[in-house]
């Protein structure tokens, strides 16, 4: 175990009952540290465990055995210095885009006035401006996403989890919106580099996205591989056409064909 | 020619069907509305005025029935008697509200306490709330409350129905997004789960609205010396039918035009339904 790990995961398993009452292994026996400031993508297939691995470390599951340590403290629960993004968004359709911004800051009992000046600059960041009281049904799936981004942002949480963000969305927008997530997270970063622990089933998008990506495979979860990406940031959309890229991602595809097909 | 006739028509059919779209429009479709009430009124006052089929006594022309709710409203009859059953209406339905809605969250929220609840509730719901009346009368003697407790009843089951409903339909992801935000539970409840709960609310409160209207008439018909239920009922006896029939219709134009302002508060309060609702 790294002794500067963010976030230090050991022998987490998460067992639960399927249908025909058989135990299945969802996570069996992860080990994973994440450094403070990095990238990391879990990737894999639907049913790997890779969400289940986010909703522990969120604190929204617990798991069966084993240990997770966040600055080296035992996770119980969630807390706003872990924020999560949500594939569906999960916006308060009851709040307009400045209330589900401000969500987070009101509930840790920020005053007003420091929650609208939070507001009009998360806003900002994410492009959302002139948009502060729409609601949520107002507006399209990419800023929607934007929004459930802000939202995050604006505990000014060190770590990011993200489940899918950019799943519902189509080809076009996902892209345009990796760009921009970049973009955020480093403006959002300035001060000090947000841990992100983003899952996804996009080989590209996890490279375009991360420092290190690990591959998960199922029945049960586990971690099959690791990756390092070795492209510097900030990162321009063009490595996407980059050499390198597609042999990461040939690499990648070929670990997870070599899985599947076991 | 002949060929291509059918292809025409065909292809204008369309086009009328825009037309007839267009005339549904928002400019005139209020006409919709007050054709057949006007053309009702015409053919009440031919069979009574014009040609008298039913006896005076029976049917009164909608003539006599206008002078009747003129008088009655001048003489302070008609306002007083309206006043005394929305005056129940409200207590009813507010303590219905105040019982209903924490009742209802907690049942929708703790399975235990739902269980605990349920079988007494589900075994009281079916029961008609006129069935009360003689016991209402024999514990809260003929008046007020009587009638606040009857139409309370009726209120109450349709606000902690559609209160646990709403509870149901709470999304498990808004409560982890709250949550890793730092909600603490007490927020967690005023702000997401009340909010996510607020619309069915809101369908249970104009429910409650329309059924108490009508368990509050028909206990007033039993149980009351003042209010609309009880004005009908003793003009029947004395054989004024046409005050009889100005005390229904303004039964039933308050029924109206309470549950057009409850559906008006609902889209001023609850913006963000518009969104969801169905056509």
């Amino acid at each position: 175990m790294t002794v500067n790990a963010k976030i230090a995961i050991s022998g987490v398993t998460k067992r639960f009952e399927g249908a025909g009452g058989e135990t299945v292994n969802a996570l069996d026996r992860v080990d994973l540290d994440i450094a403070d400031g990095e990238f990391l993508s879990i990737l894999g297939p639907s049913g790997c465990g890779k969400s289940s691995l986010l909703n522990i470390i969120a604190g929204f599951e617990e798991s069966s055995s084993g240990r997770i340590e966040v600055d080296g403290e035992a996770i119980a629960g969630p807390a706003p210095n872990r924020g999560v993004v949500f594939q569906e968004y999960a916006l308060f359709p009851w709040l307009t885009v400045a209330g589900n911004i401000g969500f987070g800051p009101a509930s840790r009992g920020f005053r007003q006035s420091e929650i609208d000046g939070l507001v009009v600059h998360y806003a900002n960041l994410v492009g959302l401006q002139g948009f502060e009281r729409r609601y949520p049904h107002e507006l399209s799936g990419g800023m929607r996403q934007r929004c459930a981004l802000a939202r995050c942002m604006a505990n000014d949480p060190d770590i990011m989890l993200m489940d899918e963000p950019l799943a519902a969305l189509d080809a076009l927008t996902r892209v345009a919106l990796q760009d921009e997530l970049l973009r955020i997270w480093s403006e959002a970063s300035r001060e000090r580099m947000k841990t992100v622990v983003y899952v996804t089933h996009s080989i590209d998008e996890a490279i375009f996205l991360s420092d290190r990506i690990v591959v998960m495979t199922p029945r049960p979860g586990r971690i099959r591989g690791e990756f390092t990406v070795p492209f510097a940031r900030p990162r321009q959309a063009e490595i996407r056409v980059h050499d390198d890229f597609h042999g990461l991602s040939d690499e990648i595809w070929l670990m997870l064909q070599a899985e599947m097909g076991r | 020619m002949t060929p291509e006739a059918p292809s025409a028509t065909a292809m204008r059919q369309p086009v009328a069907e825009e037309v007839g779209v267009r005339r549904t429009g928002r400019s005139t479709s209020w006409l919709y509305y007050v054709v057949l009430p006007v053309l009702f009124v015409v053919v009440w006052y031919l069979v009574t005025d014009v040609v008298a089929v039913f006896p005076p006594a029976l049917l009164p022309s909608p003539v006599r029935v206008a002078n009747a709710f003129v008088s009655s409203t001048a003489s302070g009859e008609l306002p007083g008697n309206i006043g005394a059953s929305l005056q129940r209406i409200l207590y009813a339905d507010l303590t219905a509200l105040a019982l209903g809605v924490p009742l209802g969250l907690a049942m929708g929220l703790y399975q235990r306490i739902e269980k605990l609840l349920d079988g007494l509730l589900s075994l009281f719901r079916p029961i008609p709330p006129l069935a009360w009346v003689p016991l209402a009368i024999l514990w809260f003697g003929i008046g007020t409350v009587s009638i606040v407790f009857i139409t309370f009843l009726s209120a109450f089951f349709a606000i902690l129905v559609s209160t646990i409903a709403g509870v149901r339909s709470l999304d498990k992801l808004h409560v982890r997004a709250a949550l890793s935000l730092g909600a603490s539970r007490r927020r967690l409840m005023t702000h997401v789960v009340l909010p996510t709960t607020l619309p069915s609310i809101f369908t249970g409160l104009r429910i409650a609205i329309g059924v108490s209207w009508m368990s509050i008439v028909g206990a007033e018909l039993i149980a009351a010396s003042s209010g609309l239920g009880y004005m009908i009922n003793y003009y029947q006896q004395v054989l004024r039918t046409d005050l009889v029939i100005v005390g229904m219709i303004t039964i039933g134009v308050i029924g109206l035009v309470m549950d057009l302002s409850s559906r008006w508060i609902e889209r001023r309060l609850l913006p963000w339904r518009q969104g969801m609702r169905l056509p």
